[in-house]
């Protein structure tokens, strides 16, 4: 399952990749983006432990900006 | 100033209240007015410490929460650690200043790529807020674009858009298609026509059924295509990001190094380190690529918004690099540089007879034929002979056709056709008409040959413009690709001004050749250059994947071409490649520009300030200041026309 999210107050374009990176590493997680332009991140997991990884990819984001947020739909 | 969202509001009043306080502080102490003993005191760092913490204590927040979270080296560590090095060599002011300096930059930043996120997503202001579904009833409630299902009966006012793809089922009108094909001209559609998602409709209200969801749509498609194409990331950006990962590093070991060898070195530690520490912390503030991180993906997704707005979808970063590094295309014949269908390209007539008189007659005998140059003969008559004159059509198979119109016999065909019924041909053509390409189709009225009629499959109207442009692009060369024989193949090529053809082409022929050219490129003097095929996507998958970029022309609508291609054109005017190419090279330029700025004043910089020369107010120019110029240039990808 493909799912893309909107990020508020993701302030860094260096942040956005160090974020990338880090949810790319996530178990399950088969392809990820981060977009600092868009705002927007792109999270492609198993559906079956997609919320996991949704968790643990939230955990990431707030690693390296505190600040930023995760809209969940 | 009414456009700044909450947070850059509220960043700016601390940017204000902090620079009046840090004004006020600096006159009291340099007129003298706090006496001197107490303002070099350490009493003095309390004082100092409210305009810092106010303009400031977010960066020092988040630098403690990185440190908390093993994510150091960002830009807040930096900051706080050489604003805090300056209070601790009692250069309190300029501790101040630099984290002020640091906020205004920060500001501009997030001011400027706001701008062009807000432009660009004006670019892609195609996404429909709404719909109106008619229900069973009749009535008409507004539903959100998600929430239609294909079957559902839409209801489109006047100066709306068209919020999924569908089929008109009443009313007609014209509609604009310029947001998604760059096309001014309103397309005309009525009852029975497809429409596509995002046009917006003109003056009459019409009805459409929805054939697909709105997530299966063009527009959700395209829109998909560009927020997506920033992820599949240029050798430019690559590069930044690569070198990003080593330089900060690199940079921070640079300063430790400078912060205790020198004094280390000079034997009088004590006295000499605050002042290396101080060079240390300028080298720091130096050293964050953000200006390049920012502004290098910026340029390229301003590109790929400037070619959305051309009715050009780039499906990459890299395939937008690729554009401007174009040595060959390829591209095919039919329906790409022609119009890919018949048409009546001249009319020659016998002596005494006028050449409307030869269409008129041809057009008649063929009204009932369903062959393509039947077909094209009669749209090209204006002025018919009622078919009700039009009797004993005999068709002769894969030759021609005769009839009597009226009182007369007319004869329309090939020269088999001809020569089977005895007729002599007097074919008069001038030079430039027996070197055209086309089927000759001969008229005779009563066994008498009175003229000629060409139909031909003609290139676009601007496609010979079009090639020229490409040309003068720098493009090494063009090939023109087709399965068809040679001597259309020649006469097209020749009227577009193309020198390279290939005629007479299987499919896997067509793949083998881009093959070979590949290989060619590779072997040649710019091994770099890129191969582009252009071709209508409809059987031209194999090869559009097999070249450096794919390029699908006149696609709005078409799922496959726009899945099989790198780079997707609209509409079907071949003019939006070298607009494109245009745009590729404005991008890189733009890139190239702003690395080698970037980079030239960080080293320059990096190396005043080790020898002391550069202070931290240069240091601040070098790191934000920077990056905002580079953020401004990157824009200008933005506003491209």
């Amino acid at each position: 399952m493909k799912k893309k999210f909107k990020l508020i107050d993701l302030d860094c374009a260096n942040c956005a990749a160090k974020m990338e990176e880090a949810i790319k590493k996530i178990d399950g997680v088969t392809d990820a983006s981060v977009s600092f332009l868009t705002q927007k991140m792109m999270i492609e997991a198993d559906d079956a432990i997609f919320d996991d990884v949704l968790q643990q990819a939230i955990k990431c984001i707030s690693k390296v900006e505190p600040d930023c947020q995760v809209v969940l739909k | 100033m009414n456009n700044l969202t909450k947070k850059q509001k509220k960043d700016l009043t601390r940017i204000i209240i902090a620079s009046v306080l840090f004004v006020v502080l600096m006159i009291l102490v340099h007129a003298h007015i706090i006496p001197d003993s107490f303002s070099e005191s350490l009493w003095m760092i309390p004082v100092w410490l409210v305009p810092y913490f106010i303009v400031g204590y977010d960066v020092v927040r988040k630098c403690i929460l990185g440190i908390s979270h093993g994510q150091m080296f960002d830009e807040s560590f930096l900051m706080t650690l050489a604003t805090i090095g300056a209070f601790g060599c009692r250069e309190f002011d300029e501790a101040v200043a630099v984290m002020l300096f640091y906020q205004v930059g920060e500001f501009f930043q997030s001011y400027a790529v706001g701008k062009s996120r807000g432009a660009i997503s004006d670019l892609m202001s195609i996404a429909p807020d709404f719909a109106n579904r008619e229900c069973d009833d009749g009535s008409v409630e507004t539903i959100d674009p998600d929430e239609i299902e294909p079957g559902d009966i839409l209801v489109i006012k006047p100066g709306e858009k068209i919020p999924t793809d569908g089929k008109v089922i009443e009313g007609e009108g014209l509609i604009n298609t310029s947001a998604l094909t760059g096309e001014s001209v309103p397309r005309a559609v009525r009852a029975g026509d497809d429409v596509i998602s995002g046009c917006i409709n003109g003056e009459n209200l019409i009805r459409i059924q929805a054939s697909k969801a709105y997530d299966d749509c063009t527009v959700a498609q395209i829109l998909e295509l560009v927020e997506s194409a920033a992820s599949k990331k240029s050798k430019t950006e690559n590069f930044i990001t690569r070198f990003a990962k080593y330089y900060t590093p690199a940079v921070v070991i640079g300063a430790l190094l400078l912060a205790f060898i020198p004094p280390l070195v000079s034997g009088y530690f004590a006295a000499e380190f605050g002042k290396w520490v101080l060079r240390a912390c300028t080298f720091l503030v130096i050293s964050c690529p953000c200006a390049l991180v920012i502004s290098v993906p910026l340029a390229f997704f301003g590109g790929i918004g400037a070619a959305s707005k051309e009715g050009v979808l780039v499906k990459g970063s890299n395939y937008l690099e690729m554009m401007a590094k174009l040595d060959t295309i390829v591209t095919d014949k039919t329906g790409t540089l022609t119009e890919g269908r018949f048409k009546v390209s001249m009319v020659e007539a016998a002596s005494g007879v006028t050449t409307d008189d030869v269409i008129r007659y041809a057009a008649a005998v063929e009204a009932g034929s369903t062959h393509p140059i039947g077909a094209a003969i009669v749209s090209a008559c204006d002025k018919p002979i009622p078919s009700s004159k039009v009797k004993d059509e005999q068709n002769y198979a894969g030759r021609g056709i005769t009839a009597k119109v009226g009182r007369d016999t007319i004869a329309v065909g090939n020269a088999a056709l001809f020569e089977e019924l005895g007729i002599e041909i007097h074919e008069e053509l001038h030079e430039d008409v027996a070197a055209a390409s086309g089927t000759h189709c001969y008229v005779a009225k009563n066994g008498k040959y009175i003229g000629t009629i060409l139909v031909a499959d003609m290139p676009k109207a601007e496609a010979a413009q079009a090639i020229k442009d490409i040309l003068a692009e720098k493009v090494r060369r063009i090939v023109m690709l087709t399965g068809d024989s040679e001597s259309a193949a020649s006469a097209v090529a020749k009227e577009l001004g193309i020198k390279d053809y290939m005629a007479g082409l299987l499919p896997l022929d067509k793949v083998k050749a881009v093959e070979d050219m590949l290989a060619e490129i590779a072997a040649g003097s710019a091994p770099e250059g890129k191969l582009a095929f252009i071709g209508d996507g409809i059987n031209d998958a194999p090869v559009l994947s097999r070249a450096d970029v794919g390029i699908a022309m006149g696609s709005l609508g078409s799922d496959a071409a726009i899945e099989a291609a790198d780079v997707v054109i609209m509409d079907d005017r071949l003019a939006r490649i070298p607009a494109v190419i245009r745009i590729a090279r404005k991008t890189i330029g733009i890139s190239k520009a702003n690395i080698v700025f970037a980079l030239f004043v960080k080293f320059a910089c990096l190396v005043l300030g080790a020898l002391g020369i550069a202070n931290m107010w240069v240091a601040v120019f070098a790191d934000v200041g920077v990056a905002v110029i580079c953020i401004l240039n990157s824009m200008r990808m933005i506003t491209h026309r």
